[in-house]
Parts: C-alpha cells; structure tokens; sequence
C-alpha cells in the first residue's frame, strides 16, 4: 500500500546566495528530514521545538508552499508539485490544514457560512442548499458548536475559541486523510483549548483522521500524540513513542524543554538553564558538528567535531546526541523505524 | 534566586504595608449598543515587593485593570470612578501633566509582545535612553553611558547590545531590551502585561528569571496578568482570578492551586494538561457573559455546575471566607 504522503531527504535551505549570486552559507530551516504519514492505522505525532526549530517549515512543505532546496514531497508517490489535476485535488480534499491564528484567517466581509460552504461547492459534497444546510448544521454540531449561535454571524461577533472550532468543523467537513495543525491552541485561551484538543482528537477517534500536531506546548502535545518528534534548528533530536519522550527525555534538549514547563504546583521549583554567551545570541547554531553543542551542559570534544546520528536507544524510540552512541544507529528508513514501532501497537490494539 | 513560592523566603520579602491600593475601580467602552463594563467594581492590593497574578480569559479584565493603573485607558474607554492609590497618591486624581512624570519613574510597564514595540530603524541605546531624558535626570553623557551599561547587565544582556538594532537580538534578548526600558528609573511597581506570551518554553523561563532577578534588586513589587497557570504557580505570591470584569477568588498562589475554592477557578485548573498524568481534557462548557448586559446574579452561573436559586438573583460578594483567601460564591 502505498503511503498517503512521504517526506524524503528533504532540506530547506534559506539564503544561502548573496545579492550577486555568490555562494555564501545559507540558514538551514529544515535538514535532511525523512518521514512516512501512513492513512491506516491512523495515528497523532506531534512536532514540537522552540521557534527556528523548522516545525512551521515542515508545514509549509507538506502543504506544498514552498519546495524542498533538496529531496523531494510525495503525495500518494508522487511529487506533489507533478501531480496531475485530478490527484491534486485529492490530495486538496486529503490535506487538511488547521493554522495557528483563527483571527486571520476569515475574510471579516463574509459570514462565518463562506468558509464551510467554499469546499461544499469546490468538492461537491452536498447535491442542494437544503443538503448543504443540513451537512454545515452536523459538522457544527460534532465540534460543539451550536448552528444557532454560529451560522449567519460575521467573524467579530465570534470568540477565538469558536473561530477556531470553526476551522476544525472545516477540515471534518471535507473528511480529509491527514489534518496538519499548526500550533491550533496557542492564541485560545486556556478554558478553551481544552475543548478544542478534545474536539480534534474526536475527529481522529470517530473519522479515522491521522493528525500531525505542530506546537511548541509539549503538555499538549503529551496529552493528545501517540508519537512526538523534538525538532532543534532544523535537524531532529529525538524522535518516537510520546510516553518515553515526555516522561524519560533523553536529549538535553529534550530535557530542557521539559524542565522549562512552569509546572502548576508550587512545592515544585522552576529550575534555571545556565545562561551563556553562546546561547542568548541568534548566530549561536555551530557551523559543524551537534547544533546544541553550545548550549549542552554534556557536551563532548566529538560534539563540535561531527554532527551526532540518531541512535535507537529504545525500540520506539531514537536520539540524536553522542552521549548514547553505544546503540546502534539509525539505519536509512530514518523516524519511520521508529515510528513504525508504535504505529504496529496501535495497530495490534485495535484488531 | 527565589524562582518558586518558598513560604519563609515569601514572608520575609513582602511587607505587610500596601505599595499600592486600588478601590472600587471601574472601567466601560462606551460603544453605541451601551458601555461594555470591562472592569466593575474592583478592590485590590499590592504589598510592597510582592508579586501579584491576575488571570482570566480574554475579555475578563486583566488589561484594562493594567492600563486603568497607567491611566493609559483610551476613548471609547474611560474610568467611571475609584482610587488607585500607589505610594499614598491617587493616581486618578493627577493632572495629566503629574501622571506623566509617575510614570517610568513609579510604575511601568512590560507589555504583551513589548519587543514589537521596539523602534526597527533606531539603536537599542537611543531607546533605552528616551525615556531618562524625557523625565529629566540631568546625567551627562558620560553618566548616561555607564547607566546603560548597567540596565543592561542588570538584565543579563553584553553591553554592545547597546548599538544594535533590534532585528539582531532574539525575541527574548529583545524582551529583555523592554525590561531594562521599564526599569529604568526604578519604578516601585512594574506592570508586567503577558510578558513571555509570544515566547517559547525555555526563553520564558529565562525572561521570568530576569524580571524577578530586576525586581528583587530594586525591591519592587509586580503585577503579572497572564492565562497561564503554571507561570503564575511558579511566579505569583497571591494569584486573583477575574471573570467578567470581576474576581472571583484571590488566594496565596500555594492555597489557590492545592485548593481551588470558586467553582471557576476549579474548573480552570483542572482544565489544563499536565505532563504528569495523561487525561481526558476537560474544557469549561459555555462561554463568558457579554459584558453590554451583566446578568443578574451571578456572572458565572450559567457555567457553574453547583449553581442553585440564590445565585439567579444574588450577585455574591468578594468576602474572606476562609482566612486570607477572598471568593465570591454563594457556596461559602
């Protein structure tokens, strides 16, 4: 069976050129990234990293809004800047994206309606306004929402919280294969993103909807993904099962992620990273070798020498750090080694 | 470095005199369907040096309490009556011209994205020194030159951030740029507005630790509005939750999270994930009242699972129902 969609080798690289056209070191956004989203069993990985840590990239290639500088994104095998009309339009009706802001995204001259009914239209998924109704007034009702209060009203006159269950009420509607959130409760606040977590991990239990969760909240992240994968400047730092990422984080950057959470306990103290030099300054990322060398408070000779592989320290999981290098590496599968593990588990949960 | 509430660090450090008292303060936006009353009838206090959390979702009135205190709220917005009484003066019985000169020098801000705010085409020290020029301080030069130097170290920043741009600092260097801003002429109180919200985990925790760090070494005392919980379990002495311009509790940090009393403010802490144990997530049903037309009774009722008739007709009382800790609840 082929995969829904296949990210492979794929580097972004951004400058990289000066104003006269000579080579200069470009800022890498995103390197050598390699992954399989399966459509069955569906599954929930989450992307998280600081900003600058490529996840919004990540997106943005999937998405097809902008090309890889090297490697290639595959839609059902094919490049998805070669696909032919027609499977470009699936993959269209397949590849849901929910994004961050849900201020921004609504043209404020439209009903709230426009954006249910554009891909009722586009997809032809209802035969007549009658049915059009019906089918917005059920999406509404399966992310919470009540018709009365949404449908017929102008984006101002609705919360963030709404808006943005909304969009979530859009991408069901469609009945996608691949949900790409990026980052859909940052601007919700905290009473609602709750409710529009529980709403997105509705649409993966009940439709079989497979999710990509895009954040840099790993509490979130923790509580709706089955895999997680920790992105630092662009290259991946430990990848796998979210149980043994989030509870016993190997990476350092993992664990200062972790340790940086403002834990809602105040017997709990709120641990300090050692500030240095190196790590306040935005040209930090070493030119060669580990790009945390600077900021490790592990780092080795071999760090600043070599970038460290990612070493598979536990069947469903892998990290890219030299302190663990007695484990066997990688092999050319790359995350999807990894992931394949935990996907198997779902898979032998839900025969 | 006290980064948690520690109880005996904590009662040394506050006095138990008020920096600051506000009374009976509210708020409305005039707007053509009515005033939307943002803030109704609020008291609190601030002691001096301690840190003081207010929370709430969007629209329940912790901005405009922050501006109201800077006097900065603008038309359609206007402040319908109170005190707000730092260091024995009422702020808003000030001329315009007097309340310019309080603030920076008494109470200051950092506001929500404040690194946004920063000039793009002007050089950090030009914006550092705007402000100690503006409020007169008579420094030469030479003097200013070594004070810049000093803000800037004071919030752990090299002093040849001084001639750079902001474009060339990181979000949480360029967020510290705005702590030195309002440290500068050590006010007594800093206004600290969702400081870290457009941060990511590990440069908020290094922003936070520089704006305690600033604040202990000025013996100053912070006002921190802000959703997340965590930040405030971490940071605030004493934490009050607003909901529809009003407060629905105001507890000790350690009381208010081991032992929510209101209904909201149980329901809003068990609505958050947590790393330590994984969940059904549980949201707050319904949505906040608009505030063009107060119910009756109540503000909350129509969320609150333990709602009974009182609160139809009733509206409760900010009281101490417990020693220290203030609720409005028919419950207690």
């Amino acid at each position: 069976m082929t995969a829904l969609m296949e990210i492979r080798h794929a580097s972004k690289v951004f400058g990289g050129k000066s104003m006269f056209g000579k080579a200069k070191q470009g800022t890498v956004a995103l390197n050598d990234f390699t992954m399989t989203v399966h459509e069955a069993p569906p599954t929930i990985t989450a992307v998280v990293g600081e900003s600058g840590s490529g996840k919004t990239t990540l997106v943005r290639l999937m998405l097809g809004l902008t090309a890889p500088t090297s490697g290639e994104v595959l839609y059902r095998g094919v490049d998805i800047r070669k696909l032919s009309k027609e499977s470009h339009l699936s993959y269209l009706r397949d590849v849901q994206t929910i994004m961050q802001d849900p201020y921004e995204v609504y043209n404020p001259f439209y009903k709230v309606d426009h954006v249910l009914r554009v891909p009722i239209d586009k997809f032809r998924l209802a035969k007549n306004p009658a049915d059009a109704q019906i089918l917005m007034e059920e999406t509404l009702n399966a992310v919470g929402l009540r018709p009365e209060d949404t449908l017929g009203r102008h984006p101002h006159q609705l919360s963030g919280g709404q808006r943005q269950r909304i969009m979530v009420a859009r991408a069901l509607l469609i009945r996608p294969r691949l949900i790409i959130a990026d980052e859909p409760v940052s601007m919700v606040d905290a009473s609602l993103r709750a409710t529009i977590l529980e709403s997105l991990r509705k649409l993966h239990d009940d439709f079989g909807i497979s999710m990509l969760y895009i954040t840099h909240d790993l509490t979130t992240a923790y509580q709706i993904s089955r895999n997680i994968i920790v992105l630092y400047r662009g290259d991946v730092a430990e990848v796998g099962d979210v149980d043994l990422v989030v509870r016993k984080p190997l990476h350092p950057y993992t664990q200062l992620l972790i340790e940086s959470i403002p834990v809602i306990d105040t017997t709990q103290s709120w641990k300090k990273e050692k500030l240095t030099d190196e790590s306040q300054s935005i040209s930090s990322v070493p030119s060669q070798g580990c790009r945390f060398a600077n900021r490790c408070p592990h780092v080795m000779d071999i760090c600043r020498q070599q970038a460290p592989p990612l070493y598979r320290t536990d069947a469903g999981r892998a990290v890219s750090c030299f302190l663990y290098r007695e484990n066997p590496i990688l092999g050319d599968r790359g995350l999807d080694e990894v992931l394949e593990v935990t996907r198997e588990s779902v898979a032998t949960a839900a025969d | 470095m006290v980064s948690s509430v520690d109880e005996t660090q904590t009662t040394q450090r506050i006095e138990t005199s008020p920096l600051l008292e506000v009374n009976n303060l509210s708020v409305y936006y005039h707007t053509s369907r009515g005033p939307v009353k943002a803030v109704e009838n609020v008291s609190f206090d601030i002691r001096a040096h301690e840190r003081l959390g207010l929370v709430g979702e969007s629209g329940s009135g912790k901005s405009t309490i922050a501006l109201a205190l800077l006097r900065m709220i603008r038309p359609p917005g206007q402040i319908e009556g109170g005190q707000v009484v730092l260091d024995g003066t009422d702020l808003l019985r000030l001329s315009e011209e007097q309340m310019r000169t309080m603030r920076l020098n008494k109470i200051a801000l950092v506001a929500q994205g404040a690194m946004n705010s920063l000039n793009p085409v002007v050089k950090i020290k030009p914006q550092l020194i705007d402000g100690m020029k503006d409020h007169d301080l008579g420094l030469s030069d030479k003097q200013m030159d070594a004070r810049v130097a000093e803000l800037l170290d004071s919030v752990g920043l090299r002093k040849n951030v001084a001639g750079m741009y902001p474009h060339e600092l990181s979000g949480g260097m360029k967020q510290r740029v705005c702590i030195a801003i309002a440290i500068s002429l050590r006010p007594k109180l800093i206004i600290a507005d969702e400081p870290t919200s457009a941060l990511d985990v590990v440069v908020q925790r290094q922003v936070m630790d520089t704006l305690l760090t600033v604040q202990e070494d000025l013996g100053a005392s912070i006002l921190l509005i802000g959703h997340d919980m965590g930040l405030m379990a971490q940071v605030a002495d004493r934490v009050g939750i607003m909901y529809a311009g009003q407060f629905a509790e105001m507890s000790q940090s350690a009381d208010l999270f081991r032992d929510p009393l209101h209904p909201y403010s149980q329901l809003l802490i068990n609505s958050l994930p947590s790393i330590e144990h994984k969940g059904a997530l549980k949201g707050i049903p319904g949505l906040p009242p608009s505030l063009l037309e107060r119910p009756v009774g109540c503000a909350f009722r129509p969320r609150c699972p333990f709602a009974f008739d009182r609160c139809e007709v009733e509206e409760p009382p900010l009281r101490e129902v417990r020693p220290n800790r203030l609720v409005a609840c028919h419950l207690y």
